[in-house]
């Protein structure tokens, strides 16, 4: 098990039922009592760190390297997924997956941006940081379902764009922005879910859509709190500060009216029941979807329109 | 020995170079250090006569010199809320103050209605010396605006950008931003009304990955900076030097992300022959 700084005290804890649970079964002294006594502690103190969790808190556990990623997740979510690759165009980007699947019975088209599981996965996922092919294979794929009238669940989980010199040469800004334009008139819904780190140009340029949710324990803003406090305070050391400043959380962003719904995540975060994580996503994403296809296609485009059009606030001088 | 080698070079710079010059009088180019008058400098619309270097112009220029000076400005009075009440080493209400005093401006963009060449044009402007020219909802919704009046109108619309990308101080709204401007260009695009994007030096961030790259016409001035990470960032992510020229309106135009560039004297009428060839422009069927 990984533990984050703050989950400190939940470590000590694991830590005594190890020994007091080795001392049991040596079988000398009976330790059962203590042993429940201990678990009662550990649900307790995971209940009291959860339930007050500060923004830089929340952008760990949206970072936790057991958090379960996207492909993850579409294995939990489809009795059948076939992965599809390519933008037809430069290559196959590794930091954007997507393809074809069934969930109970509907066919939809998943993209998501995948991270490593390991250390030499992160490398091969470039950590979730996509190239300009990664967005076009993305809009490909979305294309894909406007034609055969798939709804299209988008899944965001990354730190940002790659900012290298391919990228640049292959035209980043181009891929996101044309996404942007194209996804707003897509003719089939459009859901998605941050499931980790939604930083910035990079998970929006996946992430605009009819329903828009952000499971509890992640963060969605313009700049990671780490690059803000270099910019802002010129050094890497008010990340914490920058987190509380840029109003990050999940709680924060529905309260703007930006995200449309929270999805609750099991004391402890994703990670410490992912398959439970996984079903709660699916309902919620199924929901979505069902709730988008009431409407006719023309209203949920101009929907979708307005919804992004009222988004920010600006005063007239007197 | 170094010592005397910089003094050496101090003598050689040429005096005329060297002197202070009042604010306002002359104009010192920064890429070739000549120096000529203010009133030269706005007479060559504002590019330095020596290098052709294009100093950097704010709204203002920009609608006289494309309208001549006559046209109606919109929403001039649209200001910016703090609704996170940002604070970081400033508080981001003393940042507006501190950025409408030194400019005048209101926000880092101005939109205004005009003709050019006798055909009408709405142009969205950005300033650079508003926060670094930064999207926020101000941006957003100023754009939203000259894009409705666009569509009302059948009028062309151009936005010159110049900007260092999203507003941090808005944090989610300004990213957000990108999707707005996106969204309601789509909607231009639909109406069959034609986008001119004018990318200046610089355009780099969430406007590059939004409005500024989703021009039915794609232009640039020269040598401008155009990016969607700017090079310092993507320096320190490669840890390389960057190749020569990395990320300029050439790079771009050669990697086919613009239709062409354009130098600030023939603006007006590369865009006038524009505006002539889209006037029988309309909503395809």
């Amino acid at each position: 098990m990984v533990f984050l700084e703050f989950e400190k005290p939940l470590e000590k804890l694991y830590e005594q039922l190890e020994k007091v649970k080795e001392v049991g079964d040596d079988g000398v002294v009976d330790m059962d009592a203590t042993i429940q006594e201990l678990e009662g502690r550990i649900k307790q103190t995971r209940r009291d760190i959860y339930s007050n969790l500060s923004g830089w808190q929340r952008v760990q556990l949206s970072r936790h390297p057991e958090r379960p990623y996207t492909l993850y997740y579409i294995e939990q979510m489809c009795r059948k997924f076939v992965e599809l690759h390519g933008d037809r165009y430069y290559g196959d980007d590794k930091a954007i997956v997507g393809g074809i699947g069934n969930m109970d019975g509907q066919t939809v088209v998943i993209i998501g941006h995948q991270k490593g599981v390991n250390t030499k996965m992160r490398q091969y996922r470039n950590f979730g940081m996509a190239n300009p092919e990664g967005y076009r294979k993305a809009l490909r794929l979305m294309k894909l379902a406007e034609r055969f009238g798939f709804p299209v669940i988008s899944l965001i989980d990354t730190p940002g764009a790659f900012p290298g010199i391919e990228a640049e040469e292959r035209g980043q800004a181009e891929a996101i922005a044309r996404n942007l334009f194209e996804m707003a008139q897509l003719r089939v819904p459009i859901v998605c879910a941050v499931i980790g780190e939604g930083a910035s140009g990079g998970a929006i340029g996946i992430g605009l859509g009819d329903h828009v949710m952000m499971l509890e324990n992640t963060w969605y803003s313009v700049i990671s709190p780490e690059s803000c406090s270099s910019i802002l305070w010129r050094s890497w050391d008010y990340k914490e500060k920058a987190a509380e400043a840029l109003k990050l959380t999940a709680e924060d962003m529905h309260s703007f009216g930006i995200v449309e719904e929270i999805v609750k995540e099991p004391h402890g975060g994703a990670h410490s029941a992912p398959d439970e994580m996984a079903k709660t996503l699916k309902r919620q994403l199924k929901k979505a979807i069902a709730a988008i296809q009431e409407k006719s296609v023309d209203q949920m485009i101009e929907d979708r329109i307005n919804k992004y059009a009222a988004i920010g606030q600006v005063t007239h001088a007197k | 020995m170094g010592w005397f080698k910089r003094l050496k070079d101090g003598i050689q710079t040429a005096t005329r170079n060297k002197k202070e010059a009042p604010e306002g009088l002359w104009y010192k180019c920064p890429r070739c250090s000549e120096t000529v008058t203010r009133k030269e400098l706005r007479e060559n619309v504002y590019k330095c006569p020596n290098c052709n270097y294009h100093e950097r112009i704010g709204s203002q220029e920009y609608f006289d010199l494309l309208f001549d000076g006559n046209f109606e400005e919109y929403e001039a009075d649209m200001e910016a809320v703090d609704v996170l009440q940002f604070k970081d080493l400033k508080s981001y209400k003393d940042r507006l103050k501190a950025a409408k005093k030194k400019t005048g401006l209101s926000d880092a963009i101005r939109v205004a209605r005009g003709k050019l060449n006798r055909r009408p044009l709405i142009v969205a402007a950005m300033d650079f010396g508003f926060i670094g020219g930064s999207m926020g909802s101000v941006v957003g919704e100023k754009i939203a605006f000259a894009i409705d009046e666009a569509r009302k109108t059948r009028t062309p619309l151009l936005i010159i950008s110049k900007t260092g990308g999203a507003r941090m101080m808005e944090a989610a709204f300004s990213l957000m931003q990108m999707a707005k401007t996106s969204v309601k260009l789509s909607q231009l695009a639909k109406d069959g009304v034609p986008y001119f994007s004018l990318m200046t030096d610089p355009t780099t961030g969430g406007v590059t990955a939004s409005y500024a790259m989703l021009g039915d016409i794609n232009l640039a001035e020269p040598e401008a900076l155009i990016a969607f990470a700017g090079p310092r960032v993507v320096k320190e992510t490669i840890k390389k030097e960057l190749p020569e020229g990395f990320q300029t309106s050439e790079f771009l135009l050669e990697h086919g992300f613009l239709d062409f560039i354009v130098d600030r004297a023939e603006l007006t009428e590369r865009l006038s022959d524009l505006l002539h060839l889209f006037e029988s422009a309309h909503r395809p069927n």
